[in-house]
């Protein structure tokens, strides 16, 4: 786990204006999002709720054949390997250790739920930050999703990015010429808003 | 049996695991949603699981415990099911 949300407020790392955080008010929470936060933000949710979706069960059965059709309608998930993608791996990972069976069997009956429930979240989140900005004002259930879809973004990151150490500091991690070094600072950002968020809804 | 007795003598356990990326804060906000604990238990936790690398957070049947792991799963947390035998 880590403490490390940094405040956003370092040499050149200002691209994004300045930092958006929550703040609490009557039944919620509020913020304030410039159109470019409100950007990287829906880009990177709409990108967890594409890849959550892609490969589901429900999506191939639409393709293939009636028996995925059939475990669609109950809920069952066709998966029972972990997912080959590391980032949708750790969005969906395994219920067992050392148990690959057992894990077979769990993912079979939670993975479906456990992707539509992040494509809801996503969902949530699309639907109340406008993309050209301003002021988000959410109710508490809203709240809710928006911190799960702003965990999940996290999780995906830190896989694209390589994050394996909590004590690593992040800026020497990627040479500055890695197209990735860009997301080290949205990932601290969003760290420092979502904790915002759990602060406002305490 | 008190509830607590059952718990102890339940043989099946939700084990949550340390990873670089969620936040303290949102740990301990997940356990007091999740399991209802107060949040000196919900902090407890928090941080045995950061120090010692995985703590137990619930106990109970397997069916419990894999509901347990899913929900913890909707989260982001890494939680596994185990036999603590």
């Amino acid at each position: 786990m880590t403490w490390d949300f940094l405040e956003p407020a370092e040499d050149g790392d200002d691209r994004l204006g300045l930092a958006a955080s929550f703040r609490r008010v009557p039944g919620g929470a509020a913020a304030y999002f410039e159109e470019a936060q409100a950007g990287v933000i829906r880009s990177l949710v709409s990108q967890i709720a594409e890849l959550v979706s892609a490969d589901s069960t429900a999506a191939e059965a639409a393709e293939t054949g009636q028996d995925d059709a059939v475990e669609a309608e109950l809920g069952l998930s066709s998966h029972a390997e972990p997912p080959e993608d590391p980032v949708l791996a750790r969005l969906l990972p395994d219920g067992y250790r050392d148990d690959p069976g057992a894990s077979a069997e769990f993912r079979r009956y939670t993975e479906e739920s456990l992707r539509s429930g992040k494509v809801t979240s996503a969902q949530t989140v699309l639907a109340s930050l406008p993309s050209a900005g301003g002021e988000v004002l959410l109710s508490e259930p809203e709240c809710q999703q928006w911190l799960r879809a702003l965990n999940d973004v996290r999780l995906a990151l830190s896989v694209r990015l390589g994050i394996t150490d909590e004590n690593e500091d992040l800026s020497e991690h990627l040479t500055a010429d890695d197209p990735r070094s860009a997301y080290v600072w949205v990932y601290q950002w969003l760290a420092y808003l979502q904790d915002s968020l759990i602060e406002a809804m305490a | 049996m008190t509830g607590q007795d059952a718990a102890l003598d339940a043989p099946w356990v939700t084990v949550v695991w340390n990873d670089p990326v969620n936040l303290m804060t949102y740990v301990t906000y997940v356990f007091q949603k999740v399991f209802g604990y107060p949040k000196p238990k919900a902090e407890k936790l928090m941080l045995d699981v950061h120090h010692r690398g995985k703590a137990v957070v619930s106990s109970g049947t397997r069916e419990a415990m894999e509901r347990d792991a899913e929900t913890l799963h909707g989260y982001g947390l890494w939680a596994t099911v185990s036999h603590d035998s």
